[in-house]
């Protein structure tokens, strides 16, 4: 069915969100696979840890998003061997981006959130389209349920405009037990609204400590 | 030279816009999507009677529209009937067919019978020839026993002991399938419905929150209203939301001063003029 004609693209749902703060950044992404009206699995992972500070997320066609984290993992550890440390997450992000345009003309169907700790230890998330077009941004979000999350992220993180001189930073004030406690309540809601977004929720947490992972169960109709 | 005689109103579509509308999705139009009930309805025999059930959640595409949709219709007071398909039909169809059951009470003096509902039913959507997309599971339990009937968007119908429709139709009746039999009591039969719906509900991105159940016996009808609620919301922020003035910008503001009242004279006699 999903073979019909040229098609060669399907949509296995699911919902991914990030947000940056002062010193940390949290990335979180249900872990419902769909296609169609079924569910193929409750309990799949769309986050992929890349490095120490990096953390991707990615919502779509898992057939691509499971080639696009392993290309860029293998890129990753080539990195590494040629310079003896770890991948920066700006580094990261702009290796993603060249990554999904050289597919440009055949794209990864795939929806992504990048999140991590910049250099100075600061939250950092970038934002892709499926050709590569990023940009840096204090949260954001991705997937089927994104367009339920995103007017509620933009009231609770007023992001200042990026076109704004002096450039203010984009990273919320708020503590990380409040970051994740809205990336919980604006998942639930996401949930109760968008039939591809339950089941359970993974939330990834990148602080000065390392990586840190929680779940919380999602309504699973 | 032409005669300029109204044709009488035939009933039905008319299919005068097709052309316009296909020229308007040609260049590009979005048509609004329909609500449809994606759903999971079923209905079974028992050895008093029948029991109905449906789920609550009716979808616009992806979106959840109600979280709650009563999907059990009211037919006669014997008589209810599961809806599946666009919401809009199914509303319209059952309604219509009610207020023709309760006329037809009315001028026969007797309780209605399943076979007349299922007879208005499938007559309608036959000369609609499927645009009326409502699939109907019809229970009942009149002076001849026991009955329920699938209604297809077409018109045809099907009599059976137990049945499912909808996009979780599958999922009920995999568990139909699996543990139904003849001779069932009122506990075996409430409980095989209700498990019915929760497949449809878990396994079926269409269907989802509550299970409503119908038991209809001789002389006796119990429309259980959210039978079952499964699915409570499983995280609410304890620290709630407060929107202060400023929270949301304000980009500009026009004021437009209303007009001064105009004084009504007392005793006018604006009407006799």
């Amino acid at each position: 069915m999903a073979l019909r004609g040229d098609w060669m693209y399907e949509n296995n749902g699911g919902t991914c969100v990030a947000i940056a703060g002062i010193d940390y950044c949290v990335v979180a992404a249900d872990t419902r696979l769909s296609v169609g009206y079924n569910i193929l699995t409750r309990d799949h992972s769309k986050i992929c840890s890349l490095a120490d500070k990096v953390v991707l997320a990615s919502s779509g066609f898992q057939g691509d998003i499971r080639a696009l984290h392993k290309n860029l993992a293998a890129r990753h550890l080539l990195y590494q061997h040629q310079h003896n440390k770890q991948m920066s997450c700006p580094a990261m992000g702009q290796l993603l981006s060249n990554t999904l345009y050289y597919k440009r003309f055949f794209p990864y169907y795939a929806f992504n959130v990048l999140g991590g700790l910049d250099n100075e230890g600061k939250g950092c998330v970038f934002t892709y389209d499926a050709v590569g077009s990023y940009e840096r941004v204090g949260y954001s979000t991705q997937g089927s349920g994104s367009s339920l999350i995103m007017p509620v992220l933009d009231n609770q993180l007023k992001s200042p405009s990026p076109l704004l001189l002096p450039a203010r930073d984009a990273v919320t004030p708020l503590s990380e037990t409040e970051a994740v406690d809205l990336v919980k309540d604006v998942f639930a809601s996401a949930t109760e609204r968008d039939i591809y977004t339950g089941d359970k929720l993974e939330i990834v947490v990148i602080n000065a400590s390392g990586i840190k992972r929680e779940y919380l169960e999602l309504r699973k109709d | 030279m032409g005669r300029m005689t109204e044709l009488p109103t035939k009933g039905g579509f008319s299919f005068d816009l097709c052309t316009r509308n296909d020229m308007l999705l040609k260049n590009g139009l979005q048509m609004p999507p329909f609500r449809k009930t994606g759903t999971t309805i079923v209905g079974l025999v028992f050895q008093d009677g029948v029991v109905l059930g449906a789920d609550t959640r009716a979808t616009e595409g992806p979106i959840v529209a109600d979280k709650n949709f009563e999907k059990i219709h009211f037919m006669a007071p014997n008589i209810y009937c599961c809806g599946a398909g666009t919401a809009a039909d199914t509303e319209a169809v059952t309604d219509m067919v009610s207020s023709q059951l309760q006329l037809h009470r009315y001028a026969t003096g007797r309780e209605s019978r399943v076979v007349t509902a299922l007879t208005l039913l499938k007559s309608h959507l036959f000369s609609y020839q499927g645009h009326v997309s409502a699939a109907l599971v019809l229970g009942g339990f009149d002076v001849t026993g026991p009955h329920l009937h699938t209604v297809y968007p077409h018109g045809s119908t099907d009599t059976l002991p137990f049945a499912t429709m909808g996009s979780g139709s599958l999922a009920a009746m995999s568990v139909f399938e699996s543990k139904y039999r003849e001779g069932l009591t009122r506990e075996e039969g409430i409980e095989l419905v209700a498990e019915a719906i929760c497949a449809g509900i878990f396994n079926d991105l269409g269907s989802g929150s509550n299970v409503d159940v119908c038991v209809i016996t001789e002389g006796k009808t119990e429309y259980l209203r959210n039978y079952q609620l499964p699915n409570p919301r499983t995280y609410i922020s304890s620290k709630g939301y407060t929107f202060v003035k400023g929270q949301t910008e304000v980009l500009s503001t026009k004021i437009t001063s209303i007009q001064p009242k105009v004084e009504a004279v007392e005793g006018g006699d604006a009407m006799e003029e």
